[in-house]
Order: structure tokens, then sequence, then C-alpha cells
């Protein structure tokens, strides 16, 4: 039981006077995926049937080796932001929430590195 | 977590079938959920046939005629029956909206009426909204300054400022946006809500308040502001035709541009 005021309870422990950096980055990041994906679905979309040498060479272009590594930079970025928010929404065991949050930021990074270090094999070693 | 399914003692029953009257030919049913904390039933969805031809337009005239000459244990709140009070807000035909303004002829078939979702029930269709107002208490819903009032007049606010509290301080608090609100549903202990948010907002864009600074930092929050997803259905079902989600994002953006 509790006889805490209802005000006491919405008030809580305060304002936690963050979240905005959060929130603006989600946008920022939406915002340089959708020429990224085109550009990237547009290309796959013109190498369909292609020899594994002219893939090769494609990823090797040094422009298109970059934009790569922006796409899943941008891309792994915002699917942890959105995770995340997706995650505290709805899993209110504490333990659970922060347990999963983690997960996916430590999965986030590591399937990022995975990439980079793939981008950068086959431009590079072919 | 998130609960899929009722707990056993909240599933909804069939509950009681009163006929119309003799000779009524223009009948139109209404579907009322019913629960009583006084005895243990479940709650249970109680069936009224309503001769429209002896009922005034609205769904708040049909509960209030089924009140007087059918079953006075029906119980809800009601008061101005012209849409400035809040008092009558419930669920109405999948809606959240004021009873005493929804036109019973809009809706087809028969009529379901519900409390507003989400929130404990103590009898029939009056919720608890103990915390709803908490949560407009906490965003101290009054003017702030730090000068003092001039000793000979009122302060003074130009026509475009003023205007700028157009689709703001039109909101009765009915609570119709906040309770629509699936992030509410969810996570409404520590998230605000746009019926707050919304008064909140109202101060913010205040010319006269000289506490915006500290507003925003009172609500810069992951929960508290944050949680709002842009579902719009705060937008959707005011019964008042203001935009509470317009006014979320202008609270963010504030936020956004002191950075």
């Amino acid at each position: 039981m509790s006889l805490r005021t209802d005000l006491a309870k919405v008030r809580g422990l305060g304002s936690a006077k963050e979240g905005s950096a959060h929130w603006w980055s989600q946008r920022v990041t939406a915002v340089a995926l959708v020429p990224l994906i085109f550009w990237f679905v547009a290309s796959i979309i013109s190498l369909v049937g292609a020899q594994q040498a002219v893939v090769q060479a494609w990823v090797a272009t040094p422009w298109v080796s970059v934009l790569l590594i922006l796409l899943c930079i941008a891309m792994f970025h915002h699917l942890q932001l959105g995770m995340q928010v997706i995650l505290e929404d709805y899993i209110h065991v504490e333990w659970l929430k922060i347990a999963s949050v983690m997960i996916i930021k430590f999965l986030a990074v590591a399937l990022l590195l995975a990439s980079i270090f793939a981008i950068l094999k086959v431009a590079f070693l072919g | 977590m998130v609960e899929f399914s009722l707990p056993s003692h909240s599933k909804v029953k069939e509950g009681k079938k009163y006929k119309a009257p003799e000779g009524a030919d223009n009948i139109k049913r209404f579907q009322i959920y019913r629960w009583d904390p006084d005895d243990q039933d479940n709650p249970r969805v109680d069936t009224f046939e309503v001769d429209l031809e002896d009922c005034g337009p609205m769904v708040l005239d049909a509960l209030i005629k089924i009140k007087n000459e059918i079953d006075p244990s029906l119980t809800f709140r009601r008061s101005c029956r012209e849409g400035v009070c809040g008092s009558c807000a419930m669920n109405v035909d999948g809606t959240n909206t004021l009873s005493c303004i929804k036109d019973i002829g809009e809706i087809g078939g028969d009529v379901k009426v519900y409390p507003l979702p989400h929130m404990p029930v103590i009898k029939d269709l009056v919720p608890d909204l103990k915390q709803a107002y908490a949560q407009y208490a906490s965003i101290e819903p009054w003017l702030k300054t730090k000068t003092p009032p001039p000793p000979d007049r009122e302060r003074l606010q130009s026509p475009e400022e003023r205007e700028k509290l157009d689709g703001l301080w039109e909101c009765v608090l009915c609570f119709c946006c906040s309770t629509s609100c699936p992030s509410y549903w969810w996570n409404g202990d520590r998230y605000l809500g746009p019926a707050a948010l919304l008064q909140a907002y109202r101060w913010i864009a205040d010319s006269r308040d000289e506490e915006t600074g500290e507003r925003l930092d009172g609500l810069e929050d992951p929960f508290r502001l944050y949680r709002c997803h842009t579902i719009m259905n705060c937008a959707k079902t005011c019964p008042k035709h203001l935009n509470p989600a317009r006014a979320i994002g202008e609270i963010k953006k504030a936020i956004v541009q002191r950075k």
C-alpha cells in the first residue's frame, strides 16, 4: 500500500532533462537513410545477375565503399535508437528492460563492425 | 509487460436486455458497459432499447432517458450538456467523445457505450481520472512571471501573441485524447499524455509567461514527453477538434531550438 499523493507519484524522480538528443539523432539518421537506401536498392537491382568480379569491383570503387559504410553506420545507429524506444514502451520489468536494451546496443555495434569489416575486405582483398 | 488478454475478473459478459415499450417504431439499441464495485460480478454489457421519437438527439440524452425511465442505477458523469465542461467523456461507437455532442443519428447500428479506455473504472461509465488530473497539476497550469504585474492594468498581450493560444485554450480537459493514446495506455504512469502536454504547451506559447525555459526543462524527459510517437489518435478523437499532436511537436521543436 502507498499513501503517497497522486502528484508525488506523477512527479516521481523528476525530469531526466534529456531525451532530445536521442529523438533528434533518430530524425537525422532517418533523413540520411532516405537517399542511402534508394541508392543502395537501385544499385543492387542493377547488379542482379552480374559476375562476382563486377560486384567486387563495384564495392571496391572508393565512393561506393564510403557510401556503403555510411549506410551501415546510419542504419545500425537508427536501428538501436528505434529498438530502444520500442523495448522501453513495451517491457515493464525493469531488469528485463535494461538487459534487452543492452543486448540491442551490443548487437548493433557488433553487426556494424562486422559489416564494415566485410565491406573493407571485399574492397581491398576481393 | 503488455497484457494481451484481460484478467478473468475483467472479462466483459453479456448483461440484461430491456425491451422498448409497446408501439415504439423508431427503436435504437444501446449497448452499455456496466460494472458495480459493490458486487463481485464481472463487468457486463446491458442492452437498452430506446424509442428515438421520445428522446433527445444526443447520446447523453439517451443515457439520461435510460437512467430516468429504465435503470436508475446507470452511472455516468454529466454536467453542461453542451460540450464545454468535459464531464461526459466516454467511448461511443468505438471512439472517445463527449456524449452530449455526439449525435445518435451519426451512428449506424447499435450504439456501443463504454467508459474511457484503459483507466480504472469506478462504476459503469465513470473512470478514475486522478492520475490524469495529477499530471495536469504537475505541468503547473498557471501564469508564472518574474516581472511584477503593472499596478494599474492587466499584463498586455498583442493580438498576434493572443492568436498563438488559439487551438489550445479551447481544451476542456475531458481526457478523450490521453485515453485514446496507446503510448499513454502502456506508459501512462510516466508519460504525461496528450491532454497534459497540450496544456503544458498552452503556457509555453503564452507570451506573458516568463518561465518557458523551466517549463521545457520539466518536460524534457524520455518518458514525460518523448513517449509521444505521433500516433495521432489524440487529434483524431478530440471532440473539440483540437490537435494535441501538433502541440507536442511544437514542444519538441522548442527544445531542439534552444540547443
